[in-house]
């Protein structure tokens, strides 16, 4: 008795990872195949055309391009130094704390408030407007808890010893940080980093109001325009576009793109890691 | 007694309500070698750290007394913290290396002076790794990773990293203790020769080490300095019967 | 000295950063939400069931919201715990190290994917595929969300298990095996239990990740703001009644300002289960 209901159980979690593998499989399957057939280097670096039923998604790219960046550049400074502070100088007290909780609430923020945050913040009160400015903040922002996480468990990986040398030597607390821990550190910030635009890259909720349109003429001039982005255009193509028949398979063409996008970037990630615990030699 | 100008004075330390350093009066002779012997956790390399300040760095942390270099309290509020750490070296129990190449580590303190051109930093970087005895061993692989040297020769490489900044005292926390046999005579050997141009104190646990190379010894026991004068009378005729116990190794 | 300083200060501002742009999206969404609530009443608010903003005069209740994101939200759970508790009790005490190894990173590999991708996949091909295979009028409903939100969510459920899972100590499950259990008894028994309030911060994490999920509610639900009789009817969520509606408000007006509204509403939820799962992780430490 005891034997058959091991046997039960264990049959039912070996068919529930082959439910989970199987569908997400499937998922990926139909993806891969719908996309491949829409795929050419023509869709990568054409602009849409006849009404977004024919053509490429050249400007999405580029725009995606431009979030994702833009995004990078604003929360990649200042998650590091944040991450600095916390490791480095910060001392256990209630501000500390409330640092700390602010980055853990933030981390769990739902993308859609950010977004209307954006809107409010960016768009209207700043008056920036639907631009990528407006875009590129919002998501500077949604990803800024991931890079000072990242950054600050890097930094705590550095051994105590190597500040210590340091200091024995007469550097500064600044000095060490800038020469020793920060680039010693500075491989796995970058991996946290890359994994962060990786998610920057495939966020929609937070452009829908702040950055994203469905067709721009010309590609963008200044920050300050609208630009098009591959998470928005698969939701446009699917929920305005007026000709399902060209416009489905054009969404799954997006739809790829994004998704080897978004792979490229977190295998490159991964391996980066990887190769960081190989060459550790302390 | 050799002219000290170097002295430890009534220093009293605590680790938050531990009193650790016990009114510790003691001198340090130049040019000579000064030996630091006493069981474990009773405050020597706690004692070493305050000759660089380097317990300043740890939270919680109240000193009193003074230590005197050339005349001057380092304890004192005027005091240059970064000067007197390359003022007096240290090397560390374990070999620290960056993980950088052996001539950034070597530089390392001369780059964060910024004074000397690029010319400069190598000669110094050339003096440094042969009074450390390492040059004719790494001068064809200078910009190689310093991680890649046997433990021997990476100790080595942080003395030639201290000797860099031309110190004028080095202080060593017991630097063979994590060293194979060959490389601790070697480092010994290194030691005899550098006292000569600079003054060394040493923390050790190795008692026939510090019979072998130091001139002058001090005992620690529970924070307090027991016994201290030149090592020959003090491992044939100590004063203390604690010493005596210590070094006939009825404890510790 | 004076770079010292400095130094420390700018490192000190970016760390205040954290707060100050925390505080900002408070301040934001209550701002512009805030009013609705004396407008229509914060009660009539958060229980009416009519939801007709653009109607003349318009009606802000959103219960039906409400109970949509809800309907999904468990509907997404149902099918993630057991599959994502299970993977989890697969990877770590099941499989060979081999297929962890490949199928390990596989999973989070997937946690990745963004979820307009998913939106896609069920707007795409689920729904039809339902719409066929139930015989209903229409494939875009709570039911096809539920299955696409679940999936999205088994990895997440499926990482924080397993680690909690993993870190059950080893000499523990000697322990039940020395005694006589065999592999499920020891795992139902002893694994579980110890590793129960990782598993549960896993769900809560889950929780939270589904109920704020925007595309995939917004493309797979329906966008009927009414309560649903039966898991095959369509549905708006709280997410996808923002997302839907935001582009066609005015800026300032009720509408505009009941969708704020909701975002507070959304807000305060993630916040709790964010507090719930920190207390867990607190539990877990113990």
């Amino acid at each position: 008795m005891r034997a058959f209901k091991q046997t039960f159980w264990l049959t039912l979690i070996k068919l529930g990872i082959f439910i989970t593998i199987l569908s997400l499989c499937l998922f990926l399957f139909l993806i891969f195949t719908k996309g491949g057939k829409v795929i050419s280097l023509s869709f990568l670096f054409e602009p849409p055309k006849e009404g977004m039923t024919k053509g490429g998604i050249f400007p999405a790219l580029i725009g995606t391009l431009y979030l994702t960046l833009g995004s990078i550049l604003f929360a990649l400074p200042i998650g590091i130094l944040a991450a600095i502070y916390l490791s480095e100088y910060a001392k256990p007290s209630v501000f500390v704390s409330a640092i700390r909780i602010a980055i853990k609430t933030l981390a769990g923020v739902p993308s859609i408030v950010f977004g209307l945050f954006g809107l409010a913040l960016f768009v209207n009160f700043f008056g920036f407007g639907v631009s990528i400015l407006s875009g590129a903040l919002t998501l500077g922002i949604l990803i800024l808890p991931t890079i000072i996480n990242a950054s600050e468990e890097a930094i705590k990986t550095v051994p105590q010893d190597f500040r210590e040398a340091a200091y024995a030597l007469g550097a500064t607390k600044r000095q060490t940080i800038m020469k020793i821990v920060l680039p010693t550190a500075l491989p796995s910030v970058l991996t946290g980093a890359i994994i962060s635009v990786g998610r920057a890259a495939g966020e929609t909720a937070p452009i829908l109001f702040t950055a994203a349109t469905f067709y721009t003429r010309r590609l963008p001039k200044s920050i300050l325009d609208e630009i098009m982005a591959l998470p928005y255009h698969i939701y446009a193509l699917m929920t305005e576009g007026t000709a399902p028949k060209f416009q489905v398979p054009i969404a799954y063409g997006t739809a790829l793109v994004l998704l080897l996008l978004v792979l490229t970037i977190n295998l490159v990630a991964i391996i980066m890691r990887y190769r960081i615990r190989r060459k550790k030699k302390w | 007694m050799v002219e000290s100008e170097i002295l430890i004075k009534e220093l009293n330390l605590w680790f938050g309500n531990n009193h650790i350093l016990r009114n510790i009066t003691m001198p340090i002779n130049k040019n000579k070698l000064t030996a630091i012997i006493g069981p474990s956790g009773c405050g020597k390399s706690t004692l070493l750290r305050c000759f660089n300040r380097m317990n300043d760095l740890i939270e919680g942390v109240k000193i009193t007394g003074s230590i005197f270099i050339d005349g001057k309290d380092i304890y004192s509020e005027k005091t240059d913290v970064y000067a007197l750490r390359m003022k007096v070296g240290m090397v560390f129990q374990k070999p620290n290396p960056f993980p950088k190449s052996i001539f950034e580590n070597v530089s390392f303190s001369l780059q964060i002076k910024g004074k000397l051109n690029k010319q400069a930093i190598s000669q110094r970087v050339e003096k440094s790794l042969r009074d450390a005895w390492l040059w004719d061993e790494v001068k064809d692989r200078l910009h190689t990773q310093a991680f890649e040297l046997s433990g021997g020769q990476q100790q080595r490489l942080c003395i030639a990293r201290a000797l860099a900044n031309d110190p004028e005292i080095l202080l060593l926390d017991e630097p063979t203790s994590a060293l194979d046999p060959q490389s601790t005579i070697k480092i010994e050997e290194l030691l005899i020769e550098l006292k000569k141009t600079v003054t060394i104190i040493q923390v050790t646990h190795n008692i026939a080490q510090a019979a072998r190379i130091s001139d002058y010894t001090g005992f620690i026991y529970l924070g307090e300095l027991i016994e201290f004068g030149p090592t020959e009378k003090i491992f044939t005729t100590p004063k203390d019967k604690r010493t005596e116990e210590y070094l006939t190794g009825k404890f510790g | 000295m004076i770079r010292e300083k400095l130094f420390k200060y700018f490192s000190l501002l970016a760390a205040i950063c954290a707060i100050v742009f925390l505080l900002s999206i408070i301040v934001s969404i209550f701002r512009e939400g805030l009013p609705i609530f004396g407008k229509v009443g914060f009660l009539r608010f958060l229980f009416g069931k009519s939801w007709h903003p653009t109607q003349e005069p318009a009606e802000f209740g959103i219960l039906a919201l409400i109970v949509g994101s809800i309907v999904v939200t468990i509907g997404a759970l149902l099918i993630a715990i057991p599959l994502g508790v299970g993977s989890a009790i697969y990877l770590s005490e099941l499989a060979k190290p081999q297929t962890r190894e490949i199928l390990k990173p596989f999973i989070e590999l997937l946690a990745g994917i963004p979820s307009v991708i998913y939106g896609l996949f069920g707007m795409a091909f689920l729904a039809p595929f339902i719409m066929r295979l139930f015989n209903l009028n229409a494939g875009l409903n709570a039911f096809t969300a539920s299955i696409v939100l679940g999936l999205m969510v088994v990895p997440i459920i499926s990482s924080i298990s397993e680690d909690a899972i993993s870190a059950v100590p080893k000499s523990l499950r000697e322990a039940a095996y020395a005694l006589g259990a065999n592999k499920w008894e020891t795992i139902r028994k002893v694994v579980l239990p110890a590793a129960k309030s990782g598993i549960f911060a896993s769900i809560v994490l889950g929780f939270g990740r589904a109920i704020g999920e925007t595309m995939v509610v917004l493309m797979v639900a329906g966008g009927s703001a009414i309560i649903p009789k039966s898991i095959f009817q369509p549905v708006r969520p709280m997410t996808s009644a923002i997302a839907a509606e935001m582009g066609e408000t005015v800026v300032g007006s009720d509408h505009y300002q009941a969708l704020f509204g909701i975002a507070i509403i959304l807000f305060t939820i993630t916040f709790l289960s964010n507090l719930i799962t920190e207390a867990m992780k607190g539990k877990v430490k113990r």
